[in-house]
């Protein structure tokens, strides 16, 4: 294997004022150019954090115990400040979670789509304009001189979503990073975010970590994926072989509780109670080992 | 002084085209308030010109002549006479210039201030919040009037000791509501995409954060003018405004307190100015707040 894109290798996150929580536990992963790479699990299993420890902004109280994540060999986390913003303002870039807010309401799609472009590659106002308008009709927007006019709140959630992932390839990134960027919208509109974002990674060759909690939409679109809970790696790998033969009884019972298009007639399973007391009891060992070394 | 209102009065419009100026055609309250602020600023401007009267020649002959309507009423004076025979429609005329003056002026600057303050506080948080905060509830502990009082002893009396003494009260007022919103605006995607994309954090405060906050911040610097011209009356009332030969509101009402049982017009006359223009000033303010609103205009 070539080297990847994007490396993060035992890296560990914890919150609370002396560091006691632990948010993430040792994960690792690697994402190579071109490959679309989900991160799975419930709420508060770490898909977010570590979404937002790959692009430097953590919230405050949570901070990174060790570990590292290299993009390209280089590890972010030696980075200070300034060069880190230089070095992933144009080479990662990120289309949020919530299309509502994402977007400045006091601005228009013009301006806000054609920041990057002016920042990262000194373009004219005029040749940013084209360039957005552009980009506009390749995730498909209709009539996209009207929408260059608009205030994001004379936008439907789909047209908000359309305009970010538009402006998530403004500057041809190495990796986006896709923070459950279908969760807030409908299920007709979320195919088609998928689809085009899809479309919009293979046409660029662009690494993808994408996050979401729904199994249904990385067997869409995922090459490979990790499964995360309470922020340790329960099974990663390619998507194909994780759904087809789950290794891990926490994959298994994920897979009995999503409605299956293949199998009708089988009903959902809740994920048994054993399951959570065998994860947790995994974590809590992991963590008495880990404590024994110290 | 009569120019820089004029400035700050038109770049207070909205200039984001057609479409905000007719969300504010059609907010009534603008209109009317909007309407008598512009009556009020040509008033103000072209005071020399429309005061029939020099208001402060004095005629002790025609002292405490009464108005239009009253008998003893005599033509030349509309809104009568004061005990020294000055004219109290063109003493209100050129105090429109005093009002008017303290009320854009003192208003810019508190709101320079306060916003710069607020801003920084809500978005930077920590040590520069903590500090900005203990000096706004350490600020307002502060009777207001003493703190006026201050000022105009330390600085002495004058139109600019007025102004210093509304915006070194009345920033706090912008630093808290700048605060809050600038802390709701921070948390909002946009502002993490802004951060993503590489923009500074001055960037993001000024370019990002300062245009979502714009609209409350109008509303309510326009709500500080009605409010600097209420603490011009006051100060003028107690003496403490400019010297007793230049007219003022407040000094016309201290003037008509102490003649009120001969000539309540004196007193009225000022005290009716005063209401209207802090009416308008606030109904200025509310329409704004609600025109400019980009989200409630749906």
């Amino acid at each position: 294997m070539t080297a990847p894109l994007l490396s993060i290798s035992h890296l560990n996150a914890v919150t609370g004022r002396n560091g006691e929580t632990p948010i993430l536990r040792d994960v690792s992963l690697d994402i190579a150019a071109g490959e679309v790479h989900g991160l799975v699990g419930e709420s508060g299993a770490g898909k977010s954090t570590i979404a937002k420890a790959i692009l430097g902004i953590l919230p405050r109280g949570i901070r990174i115990a060790s570990g590292s994540i290299a993009l390209e060999g280089v590890d972010l986390l030696t980075l200070d400040a300034s060069s880190r913003r230089k070095l992933l303002g144009a080479t990662v870039s990120l289309i949020p979670q919530d299309p509502l807010t994402a977007l400045n309401p006091g601005r228009r799609i013009e301006a806000q789509l054609t920041d990057g472009l002016r920042l990262w590659r000194g373009l004219s106002a005029a040749d940013a304009r084209l360039r957005a308008l552009q980009l506009l009709d390749e995730v498909q927007m209709a009539e996209p001189e009207r929408v260059m006019k608009a205030f994001p709140h004379e936008l439907s959630g789909g047209m908000r979503q359309r305009v970010l992932i538009a402006a998530a390839f403004a500057l041809e990134p190495k990796l986006v990073i896709a923070d459950e960027p279908t969760t807030a919208l409908d299920v007709t509109v979320q195919k088609q975010i998928l689809r085009l974002i899809r479309a919009m990674q293979e046409r660029h060759g662009t690494g993808v970590v994408f996050v979401t909690h729904d199994l249904g939409v990385v067997a869409q679109i995922c090459d490979r994926a990790t499964l995360l809970y309470m922020g340790k790696t329960m099974e990663q790998g390619r998507v194909k072989d994780l759904l087809d033969a789950p290794r891990h009884p926490y994959t298994r019972a994920l897979m009995d509780a999503c409605p299956r298009y293949d199998q009708p007639g089988r009903g959902l399973a809740p994920v048994p109670e054993t399951v959570f007391a065998d994860c947790r009891a995994e974590i809590a060992a992991f963590d008495r080992e880990r404590a024994g070394h110290v | 002084m009569a120019d820089s209102a004029t400035i700050i009065a038109t770049t207070g419009a909205p200039s984001r085209g057609r479409r905000r100026l007719q969300a504010l055609a059609r907010q009534p309250k603008v209109v009317w308030g909007g309407g008598f602020i512009l009556f009020l600023v040509v008033v103000a401007l072209a005071a020399p010109l429309i005061a029939p009267h020099d208001p402060l020649a004095q005629d002790l002959m025609s002292g405490t002549l009464p108005p239009l309507g009253f008998a003893d009423y005599d033509p030349g004076f509309l809104l009568g006479t004061d005990d020294l025979g000055r004219d109290v429609l063109s003493r209100l005329i050129y105090g429109t210039r005093i009002a008017l003056t303290v009320a854009f002026v003192a208003a810019t600057l508190a709101a320079l201030v306060g916003t710069l303050l607020g801003l920084l506080a809500g978005y930077f948080r920590g040590v520069t919040d903590t500090v900005v905060s203990r000096l706004i509830e350490i600020w307002m502990a502060f009777p207001p009037v003493l703190l006026s009082i201050l000022v105009v002893a330390i600085m002495g009396s004058g139109v600019t000791s007025v102004i210093a003494a509304i915006a070194i009260i009345d920033w706090t007022r912008f630093a808290r509501v700048v605060r809050a919103e600038t802390m709701a605006q921070a948390q909002g995607d946009y502002v993490t995409a802004a951060r993503t994309l590489g923009f500074g954090r001055w960037t993001i405060l000024f370019r990002e954060i300062l245009p979502n906050v714009a609209p409350v911040l109008l509303a309510l610097i326009t709500l500080e003018m009605g409010i600097a011209v209420i603490v011009e009356a006051i100060l003028s009332f107690v003496g403490l405004s400019v010297s007793s030969d230049t007219p003022t509101w407040g000094g016309m009402i201290a003037q008509g307190r102490q003649i009120i049982y001969q000539a309540w017009w004196v007193f009225a006359a000022p005290l009716a100015a005063l209401f209207a223009t802090v009416l308008a000033f606030n109904q200025l303010g509310d329409g704004l707040r609600r025109a400019l609103d980009p989200v409630m205009q749906r």
